[in-house]
């Protein structure tokens, strides 16, 4: 069965975790108990409804504030799919939580409340889901049941988005549109009969349709090396096995390989998962690949197909979004962590700030501060083998890890 | 035709609807595995000898096949375990030809580091977090990897892959690493510790379903049986074991029960079921309107128990 991996972002009001929750209870994936502590904590903040954000706001200085602060994780599965949900905060101040959550996603939800329209925080929920290449895009026009469930009102929301989607980058991309009231279960998972004017597809229709397996890359095979397998034992006494997970494309026994950084040729000899051997594995599964010709590989190297070399670079410039409280500087060290590799980094330049609200970039005053996106030009200590972003998204990303207190201090997405 | 693995996972799916599934949350749990002895010097397997740290052993091996697992797994044990637990983890043991470290609640409490808990809900699973934490420190591991999952409770949620721990054991869950991609940060300092989740993604029925896909072998209690039990609080425990206390006036009665969680005895609450055999539990887990935890006593005792025990350096 397909894994789906779906992005939120909202603010405290905009009924996101009652979106969620009712979700959750339209696809029966609330437990007795967890309805029970549900109807228990209603019944005692004297609502006359069910409270189903209380099915995702996890930690308990959320639940005393009544906000989300991180990034929590929900699963629930249909017959045909199961789909993990990121929920994440989605003021300002959590830009990062929102880029961490639209990482491993290939679908967003973004939330608008049908009263107030398109504001401030939708942009940068869609500018987030542009910049990270999130395939699909849900656009739920929320509380529809407090605006009398008008057509018009809808419609003029469809249209002001419509407009932000001008400014897209990503023209791939595929926006829908769905009115919706969470707290009523109007076109969540069932059809609205408030609602006849809307013919589309619910919430779960769509994500039910999407093709979980669609990434968005080029296609070609990236397989970064892991560790390498050496059994020593009498069985095995020559095996040498390169583990890792394949990215990009398929690979066959066959197929001529390019290793690097040596830029060594051999044929793939044998690929193995557990004590099978196949003669094709597909991108996405994590394998171990021997070799015909002995060639001397270690951690962090990678291998290609021979002609599909990528980028062999000791240079990157890329957008980064900062992640830390101490502002990242020119001059400052990071540990650049990309695929396999860990390299130390130097920041030359840090060019231009990027506002998340499409009003366009400005020339930054060097520095880059929490929660801020910007161009950064990275010099590394040794070469690091790359896609761009768009081409490759596994390949095209790197995290900065701090020198001194080991945090993932930045992402970036190489250009 | 070529022999791709999607294509040879065909025959294996039977009438299980999430065998397919477990596919992506397999690599990615074998990914994590490798990334664990890459970045890490002396990782350690907690084996608590329940069904998820038993589903880890199997995907241990698979990431690293033809090699042994290259390291220990380490089970701290309550004394309060079942006795079918217990001689099941020493033949899975032998078996797979790896060391086993087996550290006593029952010792920190004779060094005086821990008092037992008294009472009707008297349990040691609390206890467990010193001698863990004693046991990281004598061993000096910089990597525990756990079977726990983001689905069995509200804290978990958030909890992440690589999961980094102070000298104290301690959780910050306000300042957690972000992760980003498959990118994982395990750079740490000396004396902090990683905790590291391999099956975070996966749910219970995930874990379920690749039990039966694979064929592991799992301990009898997992399976309907009879057994002496009593009722309190509406939970069924097991009256054959000491370590339950049970008041003079809980009467005993013989029941068909199975359990779907193996912690400490003292805390783990039986379930009605005639599920004998690995399909009727499957079936059993997916038509389920009861939350796996919701036969865990401990975390009953308030709605933020696993948060706070988390903080503490609870696993």
């Amino acid at each position: 069965m397909e894994v789906l991996k779906i992005a939120t972002a909202g603010s405290v009001d905009d009924g996101k975790s009652t979106l969620i929750g009712r979700l959750l209870y339209d696809t029966k994936s609330l437990t007795d108990d967890k309805l029970e502590a549900i109807r228990n904590s209603s019944v005692k903040k004297g609502y006359d409804y069910l409270d189903f954000s209380l099915a995702t706001d996890g930690l308990v200085a959320e639940r005393e504030q009544g906000i989300t602060i991180d990034v929590a994780h929900i699963y629930f599965s249909t017959p045909r799919k199961s789909y993990i949900i990121a929920d994440t905060p989605g003021h300002i101040e959590y830009t990062r939580n929102m880029v961490t959550g639209a990482s491993t996603s290939q679908v967003a939800l973004i939330l608008i409340d049908a009263r107030k329209g398109v504001i401030e925080q939708t942009y940068r929920h869609f500018f987030i889901n542009n910049l990270l290449r999130v395939k699909e895009v849900i656009v739920v026009v929320n509380k529809m049941d407090l605006v009398d469930y008008d057509e018009a009102i809808f419609e003029d929301i469809k249209a002001n988005f419509e407009k932000l989607n001008d400014n897209s980058t990503y023209k791939e991309q595929q926006v829908s549109y769905v009115p919706v009231s969470a707290l009523k279960g109007d076109n969540v998972a069932d059809r609205s009969n408030e609602m006849p004017w809307y013919q589309g597809d619910t919430i779960l229709e769509h994500l039910e349709k999407i093709d979980a397996s669609a990434n968005g890359n080029k296609g070609l095979v990236r397989f970064p090396v892991q560790t390498v397998i050496r059994p020593k034992t009498e069985e095995y006494h020559d095996f040498r096995g390169f583990a890792g997970k394949l990215y990009g494309g398929n690979l066959k026994v066959g197929d001529a390989v390019t290793v690097l950084p040596s830029l060594t040729q051999s044929r793939i000899k044998e690929i193995y998962f557990y004590d099978k051997t196949f003669d094709e594995a597909t991108a996405g599964s994590s394998v171990t690949i021997c070799l015909e010709d002995e060639v001397n590989i270690t951690r962090g190297d990678m291998l290609v197909k021979e002609d599909e070399l990528p980028t062999i670079q000791k240079e990157l410039r890329a957008t980064v979004c900062w992640m830390d409280n101490k502002q990242l500087l020119p001059g400052s060290k990071y540990f650049v962590q990309h695929s396999t590799n860990r390299v130390l980094s130097k920041i030359s330049a840090v060019k231009n700030t990027i506002a998340t609200d499409y009003s366009g970039s400005k020339l930054s005053d060097g520095k880059l501060s929490l929660n801020e996106i910007g161009e950064v030009e990275i010099k590394l200590s040794k070469p690091v083998f790359y896609d761009s972003f768009t081409e490759n998204k596994s390949n095209g990303s790197f995290i900065l890890i701090d020198e001194q207190t080991n945090a993932t201090a930045g992402v970036g997405f190489i250009n | 035709m070529n022999n791709t693995i999607q294509e040879i996972k065909k025959p294996i799916v039977n009438k299980s609807l999430n065998t397919l599934k477990a596919n992506a949350l397999e690599s990615e749990a074998i990914y994590i595995f490798r990334e664990v002895v890459a970045q890490f010097e002396r990782p350690v397997l907690l084996f608590s000898g329940g069904k998820d740290s038993i589903t880890l052993v199997r995907l241990a091996q698979k990431a690293f096949w033809p090699a042994k697992i290259p390291f220990p797994l380490m089970h701290i044990d309550t004394g309060h375990n079942f006795p079918e637990t217990i001689a099941f983890r020493d033949k899975l043991v032998k078996e797979l030809g790896v060391e086993l470290i087996v550290r006593n609640v029952q010792d920190s409490i004779d060094e005086g580091k821990v008092i037992e808990e008294t009472g009707k809900y008297a349990s040691r699973n609390m206890l467990q977090t010193t001698t863990l934490l004693d046991a990281i420190e004598e061993f000096k591991f910089d990597a525990c990897i756990g079977g726990a999952r983001r689905d069995e409770e509200k804290a978990r949620a958030k909890e992440r892959v690589f999961s980094v721990r102070d000298d104290f054991g301690q959780w910050d869950e306000k300042n957690q690493r972000p992760e980003l991609f498959d990118l994982l940060n395990g750079k740490i300092e000396l004396g902090q510790n990683v905790r590291v989740f391999p099956i975070s993604n996966w749910t219970e029925l995930d874990v379920w379903s690749y039990i039966e896909k694979e064929a592991i072998e799992i301990p009898s209690i997992y399976f309907a049986h009879k057994r002496k039990t009593f009722v309190r609080d509406g939970f069924i425990w097991s009256a054959e074991d000491e370590v339950v206390f049970r008041a003079e006036d809980e009467v005993v009665e013989e029941r068909t029960v199975r359990f779907r969680t193996v912690g400490d005895m003292s805390c783990t609450a039986a379930v009605e079921s005639y599920a004998d055999t690995i399909e009727k539990v499957v079936s059993e887990i997916r038509d389920s309107k009861i939350s796996e935890r919701g036969a865990r006593i401990d975390d009953k005792r308030s709605e933020a128990a696993m948060e706070k025990r988390k903080q503490q350096g609870y696993f």
